[in-house]
């Protein structure tokens, strides 16, 4: 590696940083717009939402399965099997719903959002629509990122649903422990700090996969390389922002 | 009378568009140096040259995509680099364009895409968009397509249902990327014959960039020849035909031969292909 391409790496760092900014302020503003046409956001909640249903139930559904294996083998261990309800709804709620959630949201919706876009500019649709006077950001951006915002806490609180039923499909029906238990556990030691944490962590995560989602599809090459590299970027980036969102919002709300 | 340059004498008030001494480059590489050029209200002006010679980029320049460094584009009488974001909008109201490959919307089809601008800047009901809709996908000969989607479609289908929808505003100005390339007889007929049509029925002024002289020289009423980020010859189609200039003439002629290099600079061919066996 040359010189010239070390010390221009963080300038290239830098530069995307403040484009990022640029593009999420012009973004924001475009929101307002965005929203007077619910027609587009519905259409994209759609897309990005209910197109997810299936890989959400059915991760959902497996993992809160392993939540009743695991949690029954581990809990009975210090005799606190009963305990079950509770640790799989703290665990989902405040944890595995909004972060495995966020994951494969980054990987269904996100990678189609950044796609999507970037071939539209590769086709010149985008700006086709800026020479017809029509705003991009507003009828294409805007209602792809509320779409993804709105969708990505409807999805975490399917996850979450699904996710104790599978528990207890286990935990309850396989392993013997008692339903009563399960449920009223959970309904004493939940409160409404660990919903709020969890909504909170889906509505922050579904900010930083639709915008990393929207923003590479934007500013990607208008090449068949530059969009599949561009959807790759999509999901690492987005995986490893909510991981680290995951972190900085759970010592928030410790 | 071939020119260097447009008149002077020719009424401003009378250019819809004009480009004044236009610098504009990319990644260190001039494009325009010292562009002149003056589109007059009605006409058809053809706007030629070898590929890579900026034709895009000064579509681009006028509808204010693209700024010019310095210079000026004064689109309907006003330097498009000093208006403001929503005035950029206003004049692109006025104005239509035909994208090389059509640059159709591919979630939507034939008639909601024609439908589009119309649905963004006006209120007009559903009934009357449909009859406009109707209309201008017939005068393109593809009423019978309203219902495919572009995925659907070839090549310069696509184009004339691009075509619809640029005119379905009604603009002052059309603006045409290589309209003819890769449609077959028929279709480019119709194409040429509809820009006249548009032209001489309804008085929009057309700026036509292409490289295709003879289908160009049938319609146009002003010809610019760019090469090197200028124009070295501008004229009607006939003027320059019979221009005496070496670049003309090796453009109108299509010879390898002439100032306008064929081959992108290399070394040596004898020499690299006698280098390849020793190394």
């Amino acid at each position: 590696m040359s010189n010239g391409v070390r010390r221009g790496l963080p300038l290239e760092g830098v530069r995307k940083f403040g484009v990022t900014g640029i593009f999420l302020a012009r973004l924001l503003l475009a929101c307002g717009r965005a929203l007077a046409r619910p027609r587009l956001v519905i259409a994209q909640i759609y897309n990005a939402g209910a197109r997810s249903l299936i890989i959400i139930m059915l991760s959902g559904l497996f993992t809160g399965m392993v939540l009743g294996l695991l949690g029954q083998d581990v809990l009975q261990r210090f005799g606190a099997e009963t305990a079950l309800g509770q640790m799989a709804a703290l665990a989902l709620l405040k944890e595995l719903g909004p972060v495995l959630t966020a994951l494969l949201f980054a990987g269904r919706a996100g990678t189609a959002l950044t796609s999507e876009i970037g071939l539209m500019k590769a086709t010149d649709q985008l700006t086709a629509m800026e020479v017809m006077a029509v705003d991009p950001m507003s009828y294409v951006a805007a209602p792809r990122f509320l779409g993804g915002l709105i969708a990505m806490p409807l999805l975490v609180a399917i996850f979450d649903v699904i996710g104790l039923l599978g528990a207890h499909l286990i935990g309850v029906g396989l392993l013997g422990v008692d339903r009563g238990t399960f449920w009223s556990q959970m309904q004493s030691a939940v409160g409404m700090r660990d919903v709020t944490e969890g909504i909170v962590k889906s509505v922050v995560f579904g900010a930083v996969a639709s915008l990393i989602a929207v923003n590479e599809g934007y500013q990607c090459e208008p090449t068949a390389e530059g969009v599949g590299l561009a959807t790759t970027r999509t999901v690492v980036a987005a995986s490893v922002l909510t991981l680290l969102f995951d972190y900085v919002l759970t010592a928030v709300f410790l | 009378m071939l020119q260097d340059a447009p008149s002077a004498s020719a009424d401003d008030a009378d250019a819809v568009v004009e480009v004044r001494d236009a610098h504009y480059g990319i990644d260190g590489r001039e494009i325009f140096s010292g562009l002149n050029i003056r589109v007059r209200r009605g006409l058809i002006t053809a706007v030629m040259g070898p590929s890579g010679t900026g034709k895009t980029t000064l579509l681009r320049l006028i509808t204010g995509q693209l700024f010019a460094s310095s210079g000026q584009v004064l689109v309907f009488g006003r330097d498009i680099a000093s208006l403001s974001g929503s005035e950029i909008y206003a004049a692109r109201k006025r104005m239509g364009m035909l994208f090389q490959n059509g640059a159709l919307l591919t979630d939507i089809d034939v008639f909601d895409n024609v439908a589009f601008p119309v649905r963004e800047h006006t209120d007009l009901p559903e009934s009357v968009i449909r009859k406009l809709v109707l209309t201008k996908l017939e005068a393109v000969g593809l009423r019978g397509a309203a219902g495919l989607m572009p995925a659907e479609l070839s090549g310069g289908m696509a184009r004339r249902v691009a075509l619809a929808r640029a005119i379905v505003m009604d603009p002052e100005v059309l603006l045409y990327d290589e309209p003819f390339v890769g449609l077959d007889p028929i279709s480019l007929g119709m194409i040429l014959r509809l820009i006249k049509h548009m032209n001489q029925a309804l008085g929009i002024t057309s700026i036509v960039v292409s490289h295709d002289v003879q289908e160009l020289a049938t319609i146009a009423d002003q010809s610019y020849l760019l090469s090197g980020g200028t124009v070295v010859a501008s004229g009607t189609p006939q003027e320059l035909a019979r221009s005496d200039s070496e670049t003309v003439h090796q453009f109108m002629t299509g010879s390898a031969e002439g100032p306008v290099k064929f081959h992108y600079p290399a070394p040596d061919y004898a020499g690299q292909l006698l280098g390849a066996d020793e190394g």
